[in-house]
């Protein structure tokens, strides 16, 4: 049982069920996406235990192994880790949502959303394959896409929205192209390949632009300079959905990437120097800013950037122990950071804003939940005994070891520990504006303490803040030593997990931040001053907006250009760029026009019968504008192209076309009762050249390749039918076997589309009010004669031998030619003569009026004999056959492709009938004037 | 006979392109018609000609037009009759919507 498989699936399902549950009661479905994330834990917990002793789970699932493509999924320890986050934090952001949402949100369609992206997220993490990493990868921007975009009457939020899904969608892309070009080097799409082969793939020519191309993916999906701009813009989003896109998941893929493509792309200079120095600049650019947020959850937005930054320098360093610290800070900036936006959150709820200008003093108010944002506060600056500390000293550390490698390496500890400085600046204001610096500056409501559930969330998260930042050697170390060696593919360095490690730069450096965060908030007003005065500057977003209307631009530069409304033109221009097209081909080559192949005599009545379809299609065109006589001759083209198909041995064909040709003629006779019955002289002259100068050269193009290619010998997998027909599929009419049984599935499709058109059709018809004219063409009024006698008790007569014949027809056609095409065509074609020999009225009374549920059955009956193969092991639409012997009736074969053709026959059936009758009830619907009890 | 054939496919050929280019619905149709005789013709030539000798499976072996073609074109055929129909509904629709029986909606 594949229970990765599942585990990924449960939420998409519980999602389905989530946004059901919700139209029994407001709360259901917060409790089935509880469920149903804890199902999913459930269901990883096997695979979790072995990955946890070391192991790699890996479960697949052939899905098209010829090309090599298998659902694969992988949970390891970096995979475990991922999926607990994923999971855990997603149970509390479901409970705190649950308090958060006011009664006008929809839960239902947050809880649906929500499931939606964590399943995402899940296929991410568990993804064995790249290709099938990069499609949860992208279904993650589209679920964030929803969930930014929640609250869809807001501005902001939509375009948040949008700037989020543009902006990450380019980065997979890119991507993909990267995965693509990856694979190839490796040899594989599997992660286990992939990391195995590290060495050939640094060593391949093509591995900086497949470094280049991944690390845009990530970068802009792990909100990194200067791709940065798209996370502060998704705050618009309800804060549980910033608090778990922006804590655990979403922007942590793109960090989660980097740590699993560890192995296989890390250890060289474009790596360190790219992803080292994006990262240090994210750091930098995302501390600096967040001081300067009034907004609550801008501060957090830039501080997450921040932190995000620093994940990625750490990745960049690209160490083992860096490595190591990376993941922990992954750990660490999950549990502090949902919890500082789940307090954000409680705050903008209890005040009605999150402006830090007017937020002030809520210590008095609530008290509980300022300790709670406190602490993770704390936590996010760095200060011993929180979490945040011990991987923000361990960080310290690597940087001060990189800088001890390189030329100008006092730089970088000096520049991580101004990110220090700042993000202890920032951790302060937020402290100190919101619960101190005096009294609140008039809030729209009165705050005061949360419902008491709706702090547990936090409290669960701040303890785990405080035991690993306490007792990071018994909580936190053996799930770290997990991951961090499925992110080395190695047993993992000897790291100390310890608050004090002595007298070191790094401890240093945290008490330089400390002070100097401490100072930079107390002299905050000249640089608020000063970043005042240079806001809106240097604006990523500016630039984005800027290509994005560039873009806008072009494409509607284009589409104006092309498309000015008119088919015409665009038919011209369609018309004419195949021919420029083709004839390019022509010309280009010295190929001769004629070939090799022994050529046929022409005989009399052929000549003949082409002398008359050339006729006749060129008097349909002079006769266009009278437009009965141009449709009828219409029909004799169609009559003689008929007659080429026996000519040429294809009485398959021959029959079909001849059928189709009456239902065609009849349904347009029909048709043009409604339209216009001659056509005005509306195209000039010159006009009319130019569309016969492109109509000459489209046929003589036309007739230069039929010529070029009837006159060449080729080589056909024709011989594989005619051999195999009779043996395997049990019939001599090869086209019938080819399409009952060789092309099956083809066939299916193709009656289903058959069905879609006639109730499409049928969707269109429905309250289409026409208008019937009163008189004729050459003005003569419509006269009411009754049907003529003859013709209408000839038609009955003639109806139970015609369906016999097509019966006949249906049951021969695996050997001779016929089928369900050709006799469903006949039938329609029986029926439709009742019609128009009695009448719709008459006829209608006395043929079920219903033709959808013919179609219906047709279609279930072909997918049930489809079906049935399964049963017995075999592919989709394998056919078999049998001989029987009955005492009368002799010998005679049965094979399951008849069933099949019969499904076929009926949907023929069906879908004529329905669009012919149809049509046909219109004319009596249209007729006010028509005496009542006679047919026309 | 290959040249009668490569003839008879450039006329329709012609003709069906030279209707669609009308201004009005019911001869785009028609010329839609013409155009999808041309096609289906042109896809079973793929098969070349062969004379008296259907895709029928007889005792002695014997060579026999290409049915894979065939195959093609005899469903090209039904679906042609859908697209065929759905056109010809659509002009109607438009008709009775717009009241013209302009391509573009517009007299």
């Amino acid at each position: 049982m594949n229970a990765l498989l599942l585990a990924v699936l449960t939420p998409y399902l519980g999602a389905a069920l989530a946004a059901w549950a919700s139209r029994h009661g407001r709360l259901h479905a917060a409790w089935v996406a509880a469920a149903v994330t804890l199902i999913a834990l459930a269901l990883i917990t096997p695979a979790a235990l072995a990955a946890f002793a070391g192991e790699t789970v890996i479960h697949r699932l052939p899905w098209m192994p010829a090309v090599g493509l298998t659902l694969a999924f992988r949970l390891d320890g970096l995979a475990l880790l991922f999926a607990l986050l994923i999971l855990g934090i997603g149970l509390l952001i479901i409970l705190y949502a649950r308090y958060y949402l006011s009664e006008r949100d929809g839960m239902g369609r947050f809880y649906a959303y929500l499931l939606l992206f964590m399943g995402a997220m899940l296929g991410i993490v568990l993804s064995e394959n790249v290709i099938q990493l990069l499609v949860f990868w992208e279904l993650t921007s589209l679920a964030s896409f929803l969930l930014i975009s929640y609250w869809q009457h807001r501005e902001d939020a939509r375009n948040g929205a949008r700037m989020a899904l543009t902006v990450t969608g380019a980065g997979g892309l890119a991507l993909l192209a990267g995965f693509l070009l990856l694979g190839e080097m490796a040899g594989s799409y599997e992660l286990s390949v992939i990391l195995a082969s590290g060495d050939t793939i640094r060593a391949h020519p093509g591995y900086v632009p497949v470094l280049i191309l991944i690390l845009l993916g990530v970068f802009t999906k792990s909100a990194q300079f200067p791709f940065h701009f798209w996370l502060p813009h998704a705050m618009a989003a309800p804060t549980p959905v910033s608090a778990y896109l922006h804590s655990a998941t979403m922007v942590k893929a793109g960090v989660f990437l980097l740590a699993r493509l560890f192995p296989a792309l890390s250890g060289t200079w474009e790596w360190s120097h790219l992803v080292g120095g994006v990262g240090l600049a994210t750091l930098l650019v995302g501390a600096y800013f967040a001081l300067y947020k009034h907004d609550l959850k801008g501060l957090l937005a830039y501080s997450t950037i921040s932190h995000l930054g620093l994940i990625t320098t750490l990745f960049g360093i690209g160490t083992e122990l860096a490595a190591v610290a990376g993941v922990f800070h992954i750990i660490n900036h999950a549990t502090f950071k949902a919890g500082l936006f789940m307090a954000a959150g409680i705050i903008d709820h209890e005040c009605g804003t999150r402006d830090m200008r007017r937020i002030n003093g809520l210590w008095r108010h609530m008290p509980h939940t300022a300790t709670l944002a406190m602490v993770t506060a704390a936590a996010m600056a760095g200060v011993p005994l929180v979490n945040g500390f011990l991987s923000k000293e361990m960080f310290f550390a690597e940087a001060v070891s990189m800088g001890t490698h390189m030329r100008f390496g006092w730089l970088l500890p000096l520049a991580v520990t101004v990110a220090g400085v700042f993000s202890v600046a920032y951790s302060i204001r937020f402290i100190h504006d919101v619960f101190f610096n005096g009294e609140p500056v008039g809030l729209p409501r009165t705050p005061h303490e949360p419902p008491r559930w709706m702090k547990v969330p936090v409290e669960v998260l701040v303890a785990l803040c405080l035991l690993v930042g306490i007792l990071p050697g018994l909580t936190v170390a053996p799930i770290l030593s997990v991951a961090a060696g499925a992110v080395l593919q190695a047993p993992p360095p000897a790291f100390d997990l310890a608050i004090w490690h002595g007298w070191s730069p790094a401890l240093l450096m945290s008490v330089a931040a400390l002070i100097g965060g401490v100072l930079v908030y107390a002299g905050r007003r000249p640089l608020f001053a000063l970043a005042a005065r240079w806001e809106g500057r240097v604006d990523a977003r500016a630039v984005y907006q800027r290509l994005l209307e560039a873009l806008y631009a072009l494409a509607a530069g284009v589409t104006r250009r092309l498309d000015t409304g008119s088919l015409q033109r665009l038919l011209v221009l369609f018309f004419a760029s195949a021919v420029v097209l083709g004839a390019a081909g022509l010309i280009d080559g010295d190929t001769p026009l004629t070939g090799r192949r022994p050529l046929l005599p022409v005989d009399g009545v052929s000549l003949m019968a082409a002398v008359g379809l050339v006729a006749a299609a060129i008097a349909s065109v002079w006769l266009h504008r009278r437009r009965l006589t141009a449709l009828i001759v219409i029909g004799a083209v169609g009559l003689v192209v008929s007659l080429i198909f026996v000519k040429f041995s294809a009485p398959d064909l021959a029959l079909t076309q001849l059928s189709v040709e009456v239902v065609t003629i009849v349904l347009l006779l029909l048709a043009l009762y409604f339209l216009p019955q001659t056509g005005p002289a509306e195209s000039s002259r010159l006009r009319r050249m130019r569309d016969a100068v492109l109509a000459l050269a489209a046929g003589g193009g036309a007739a230069a390749l039929a010529w070029a290619v009837l006159t060449r010998p080729y080589d056909t997998i024709a011989g594989y039918f005619l051999d195999k027909s009779l043996p395997e599929g049990g019939g001599r009419n090869v086209v019938n076997v080819i399409l009952v049984d060789f092309r099956g599935f083809d066939t299916l499709g193709e009656i289903t589309v058959l069905a879609l058109a006639a109730l499409g059709i049928y969707a269109m018809l429905e309250r289409l009010q026409l208008r019937a004219p009163e008189r004729d063409a050459e003005g003569r009024p419509w006269n009411w004669d009754r049907h003529p006698p003859i013709m209408a008790s000839l038609t009955r007569l003639l109806l139970p031998l015609a369906l016999l014949t097509s019966a006949f027809i249906l049951l021969r056609g695996h050997n001779l030619p016929g089928g369900g095409f050709i006799a469903g065509l006949v039938t329609a074609v029986a029926l439709i003569m009742q019609y128009l020999a009695n009448g719709v009225a008459w006829t209608h009374a006395r043929l079920p009026a219903n033709f959808h549920p013919i179609i219906g059955w047709g279609l279930g009956l072909a997918l049930a004999t489809g079906l049935a193969s399964w049963a017995f092991d075999h592919p989709f639409l394998t056919s078999t056959f049998g001989h029987f012997d009955w005492p009368v009736v002799g010998e005679f074969e049965l094979a399951s492709a008849m069933a099949f053709d019969l499904g076929v026959y009926l949907v023929v059936v069906g879908a004529t009938l329905l669009i012919l009758v149809y049509l046909g009830l219109m004319h009596g619907a249209s007729h006010p004037t028509q005496p009542a009890g006679e047919g026309r | 006979m290959e040249a009668l054939l490569a003839l008879v496919i450039g006329v329709l050929t012609a003709c069906g392109v030279y209707l669609s280019l009308r201004g009005r619905t019911f001869p785009v149709v028609l010329g839609l018609t013409l155009l999808s005789y041309a096609v289906n013709l042109f896809l079973f030539a793929m098969g070349r000609l062969v004379i008296g000798h259907p895709p029928i499976v007889s005792e002695p072996a014997a060579a026999s037009a290409d049915p894979l073609p065939q195959a093609l074109v005899l469903t090209a055929i039904v679906i042609g009759f859908a697209m065929t129909a759905f056109v010809i509904m659509l002009a109607l629709k438009a008709r009775a919507e717009l009241g013209n029986d302009h391509v573009d909606g517009r007299p």
